[in-house]
């Protein structure tokens, strides 16, 4: 099958593994990831102001090229996923902004929140199914005890995103559970770790990262799992001595597709 | 602006209906930034709400927030405090030389690491 694909500014950069194990992963599973043409940075946050458009264009127009081929858009970064999810929200629910936003892009053809907006992790859930995961496991994660970190932005607000129980979520811990691990359940895991405020105020960051890395070691997590860039970032600047990798690299491993010399 | 309409402007782009809040609290109990804050989300509602506005739009709180929608999620009755403390947040910054981050400043905070999702996210919170 083929999709839409919007990897983000960070996947480009910092988080290229993130990227590529995405690639690499899904080829395994037979999807072809199609990047969106001249894609433009999401910009990181949603802004939650109705009378502020322009910042949200660049989801809009990724949007659109997605709706225009006929395929779903998927993301990888939490970051992208909210913000064209929270995007494609407002195009479908407030007629104002809408039309706001199709006459400003002076196109002949409107876009009103048509398009399928997929995480990589619904997508793998939801279209492909974790039991045909498990069958293309060539490397069985057995005895690795697991936490999923899902942060704020995969599930919240969740009338929006949709992916999960936003106060109990199972999509990470069933992902794990389909590799051959075992997932470990912690309270934090849906908790904030601090994300863009780590540029002004790192103590703040620290505190809120601290409090994750504790709470899923107290539970016995030997590694932590995530789809964010900016968690990573925090978890791991903030002295996470268990390893911290995304959840791409975890399926390239069981899948056989990880290669020792993967480092940046 | 006069604060009657810095409440109306504020009201109209967060469209949050303060007057639905009943006080029980929550929005702060499950904030990860209180500790931070000077005005916690539940005093935002009730200052925006009371046209008390001034104090809000000098304090720091405004740049605590996390963007982590805990408050928005979690509000027994909808009231969604993130989107009233960008409102009031957005009424400061959009005025002249108001910015709060500018781009000379960003050198300064980076590490090799830090990853570009962290620096375009800070400059969409903190400037216009």
């Amino acid at each position: 099958m083929k999709v839409s694909y919007f990897p983000g500014c960070t996947l480009k950069n910092k988080a290229k593994d993130l990227d590529r194990y995405t690639y690499r992963t899904a080829e395994v599973l037979g999807v072809a990831l199609e990047e969106i043409e001249e894609w433009q940075c999401c910009g990181g946050v949603f802004s939650t102001a109705k009378d502020e458009i322009a910042s949200k264009l660049s989801s809009v127009r990724a949007l659109k090229a997605a709706y225009k081929k006929g395929q779903p858009l998927v993301t990888v970064c939490s970051g992208c996923h909210n913000v064209i999810k929270q995007t494609n929200y407002v195009m479908q629910n407030d007629r104002d902004f809408a039309d706001k936003v199709n006459r400003y892009m002076a196109e002949e053809d409107a876009y009103n929140g048509e398009t399928d907006v997929y995480n990589y992790l619904e997508l793998l859930r939801d279209v492909i199914g974790f039991d045909k995961i498990k069958e293309k496991v060539v490397n069985p994660l057995t005895g690795k005890k697991i936490g999923a970190y899902y942060g704020c932005l995969l599930l919240r607000p969740s009338t929006v995103m949709k992916m999960d129980d936003p106060e109990n979520p199972r999509i990470i811990e069933d992902l794990i559970s389909a590799l051959g691990a075992e997932p470990v359940v912690y309270a934090n895991r849906n908790e904030c770790c601090g994300g863009y405020i780590a540029l002004e105020d790192p103590k703040s960051a620290e505190k809120r990262s601290l409090d994750i890395i504790r709470n899923a070691k107290a539970n016995g997590a030997e590694m932590i799992i995530t789809a964010c860039p900016l968690c990573k970032y925090n978890l791991i600047k903030n002295g996470a001595d268990i390893p911290v990798v995304y959840f791409t690299e975890l399926l390239a491993e069981a899948f056989g597709v990880k290669e020792e010399n993967d480092g940046e | 602006m006069e604060n009657k309409y810095l409440k109306d402007e504020v009201v109209r782009i967060s469209g949050v209906d303060p007057k639905k809040c009943m006080r029980c609290g929550k929005c702060t109990a499950t904030c990860p930034s209180f500790d931070e804050m000077e005005y916690h989300p539940h005093q935002f509602v009730y200052m925006v709400e009371s046209g008390d506005i001034e104090p809000l739009l000098h304090s720091e709180s405004l740049y605590k927030c996390l963007s982590c929608f805990a408050c928005v999620d979690r509000c027994p009755r909808g009231v969604e405090p993130a989107k009233l403390v960008e409102a009031v947040k957005l009424s400061v910054i959009r005025q002249k030389e108001s910015n709060r981050l500018k781009a000379d400043d960003i050198a300064k905070y980076l590490d090799s690491d830090m990853p570009q999702q962290a620096i375009v996210s800070a400059f969409r919170k903190y400037s216009k």
